[in-house]
């Protein structure tokens, strides 16, 4: 176990800038989830971690130890690639021994420690299977033996449960999860799922064409993006966002709908207005909203509506039997509204 | 315009004639489908393999239609030392020379699979030995190995190594090793390509995980390269066995079978004794020896090394 500290990193391949100094400072035993959309250089951050890609400049620091020119096998690190990368040609046993036979353990220990690691994985009667033979959940859970295996002080996970179905996506994501409060590595976990995000860390790490957006609980994300970016990027259904300005007391959004402001909101400027579709309330006195798209999920109902020339999402509790065309009042909770700077996208 | 059009369109209900229900019936397409190529496969393959076995079993020569005389012609074939000679050379020549593509082709297919400037151009280059036809580099190498113009020997003189000319291919054993060297020098290509080919479907990530696990350079081809590269290496064999065995131009076009036959192949000791010498039904016998030894050879490699228990399915437990 061990802290993992990446000061002022940077990457680029020929003159193409991947990374634009990245800091991240992980706590002991963290579980730290890197997101982002795709090409914003998260899994080359990882990958940097794990020592498979030059560091072009900055540090990495692994326990307190400058990483930038230790070859990966001496970094005690271990990583499960997205596509599992196990061998094809040995037998689960063998996969998962594969790392201590190199380093010429005896017999007794490589049986051991893989016995060891099959019980917690739920593996013991699939040891004498190759790869092939296995369901995608099964080879998940391979692939992380074979890090267990390891005992290292720091997991790396590549988008591990991308070609998962989607339950068993939901389920690795909890043993994943499980698997981490009963082992406390500190985890450095890529995804550019938001789901698992917001689920599995301690600190999540949005990042967007190679620059941290920002880093923070999940919930402190949820609650107080630092920016449009974050506050798009995280949440399901994305969070409404308005450009328009502030008049007389209230937000003039697009087609001259005066949406109330949050307290403490200044007295004028051009801003853009951000409202989670949850945090849009039924309200008698609320603004006329006309009804486009009714998608009911059982738990909720999402109502995509027009205000005004804007096309807002909402996401009610209530059974809504409004049909398209119809009118719907609705108004936003204003203790969670969001304000953003128009021209920089800051959280104002 | 083109709305109203296409508004207006109705499938009409094809009437099919004979023709259209003969061809959509399909044992009469299968038979028209592969007429063409066992038509080909009969009158170029079979039928010349069932005549030379025929003519093994006769006493036919050239100019005169032989009769049946049953194993006679492989009895004489037991007891004479050419063919003997020319066994033990077909088998010392197919296992030196494979021994040598597949060191070297694997050697150039490993480099090639690393990334190196102008890689598409080296890898071209490399195909080159294979696509001269084959008495081109028989010529070439006739010239390499002259007793008076050899390049080789040339070279080594002037560097002042030697004082004579090498003798390349008029004693028995140099000559035996200098056919050897001809038939690697064009069989690396094909060996080369076909298991570069094997390597690129290797996974990086595999190399990536086992730099994790903690391997040396030697253990991830010892672990993973090697094993995952033996079903392409067991299949380029077999045929590279199959070539070699029944190599026939090199030799006739180097050494004709001498020293005093001691280079004579199966495949040109048969054309000597069948064509040059007329007795077709000796050369046939002799080429009809053959076939036991790549029958072993097809079988050896597609048994022993071709399936592999992690190749197969789910359902295999």
């Amino acid at each position: 176990m061990a802290t993992v500290d990446i000061r002022d990193v940077r990457k680029a391949f020929g003159s193409t800038q991947i990374l634009h100094g990245v800091s991240v400072g992980i706590e002991d035993g963290q579980f730290v989830v890197l997101v982002g959309p795709s090409g914003c250089g998260k899994s080359t951050l990882l990958r940097m971690l794990a020592g498979l890609e030059n560091i072009t400049g900055g540090e990495i620091a692994i326990g307190g130890r400058v990483v930038n020119n230790v070859p990966p096998k001496d970094r005690d690190i271990a990583m499960v690639f997205q596509n599992y990368a196990l061998y094809p040609h040995m037998t689960v046993f063998q996969n998962m021994a594969f790392s201590m036979k190199l380093a010429g353990a005896p017999k007794e220990v490589m049986e051991r420690e893989v016995q060891k690691a099959a019980k917690i994985l739920g593996l013991e009667q699939l040891l004498h299977r190759f790869p092939r033979q296995l369901s995608g959940g099964q080879r998940q859970r391979v692939a992380m033996g074979r890090a267990i295996v390891r005992n290292p002080q720091v997991f790396l996970f590549d988008e591990p449960l991308s070609n998962l179905d989607a339950k068993l996506r939901v389920q690795m994501r909890s043993e994943i999860k499980e698997l981490h409060q009963r082992l406390k590595v500190t985890t450095v976990y890529v995804t550019h799922d938001q789901i698992e995000a917001m689920t599995m860390a301690d600190l999540i790490v949005v990042m967007n064409h190679g620059r941290i957006e920002q880093a923070g609980a999940p919930l402190e994300l949820y609650d107080r993006p630092a920016n449009t970016f974050v506050a798009g990027f995280i949440g399901s259904p994305a969070m409404n966002m308005m450009e328009g300005r502030i008049e007389g007391g209230a937000f003039r959004g697009p087609g001259g709908v005066a949406w109330p402001l949050p307290p403490g909101a200044p007295a004028s400027g051009e801003v853009i207005y951000g409202i989670r579709p949850e945090h849009l309330r039924l309200d008698p006195n609320g603004l006329p909203a006309s009804v486009h798209v009714i998608e009911p999920t059982g738990s909720e109902t999402q109502v995509v509506m027009h205000l005004g020339d804007a096309s807002v999402i909402g996401a009610f509790r209530e059974r809504i039997t409004a049909r398209p065309g119809e009118t719907l009042p609705v108004s936003p909770d204003t203790s969670l509204v969001h304000l953003f700077d128009k021209g920089t996208g800051q959280r104002i | 315009m083109s709305a109203t059009a296409a508004e207006g369109w109705i499938r009409k209900n094809q009437e099919q004639n004979w023709l259209t229900r003969l061809l959509d019936w399909k044992p009469f397409l299968v038979v028209m489908c592969l007429l063409p190529a066992v038509a080909l496969l009969m009158v170029f393959l079979t039928y010349p393999l069932g005549l030379g076995i025929w003519l093994a079993f006769t006493d036919t020569t050239i100019g005169r239609s032989g009769v049946w005389v049953g194993l006679e012609n492989f009895e004489f074939m037991m007891e004479d030392p050419i063919f003997w000679n020319a066994v033990f050379y077909s088998v010392f020549y197919t296992a030196v020379a494979t021994v040598g593509k597949f060191g070297l082709g694997l050697w150039l297919a490993l480099l090639l699979n690393n990334h190196l400037p102008f890689k598409s151009f080296l890898r071209a280059i490399i195909l080159l030995p294979w696509i001269v036809p084959t008495v081109l580099t028989a010529i070439a190498f006739w010239w390499i190995y002259n007793p008076q113009f050899s390049i080789i020997s040339w070279v080594f003189i002037e560097l002042g190594l030697r004082d004579s000319n090498i003798d390349f291919i008029n004693t028995a054993w140099p000559a035996r090793w200098s056919l050897i060297g001809a038939n690697v020098w064009r069989g690396i290509p094909f060996v080369a390509i076909s298991l570069l080919a094997g390597l690129q479907t290797i996974s990086p990530s595999l190399y990536e995980a086992a730099l994790l696990d903690g391997s040396t350079g030697w253990q991830r081809f010892r672990y993973i390269t090697f094993p995952m590269l033996l079903p392409i290496l067991a299949i380029v064999m077999t045929f590279s066995i199959i070539f070699t065995f029944t190599d026939f131009q090199l030799v006739y076009a180097i050494t004709r079978g001498g020293p005093v036959n001691s280079t004579h192949l199966l495949a040109t000791l048969a054309f000597q004794r069948g064509i040059a010498g007329g007795q077709l039904g000796e050369g046939a016998a002799i080429a009809v020896s053959m076939i036991p030894f790549l029958v072993f050879a097809t079988l050896f490699s597609y048994f022993a090394l071709a399936r592999r228990k992690w190749q197969q399915g789910e359902s295999n437990d």
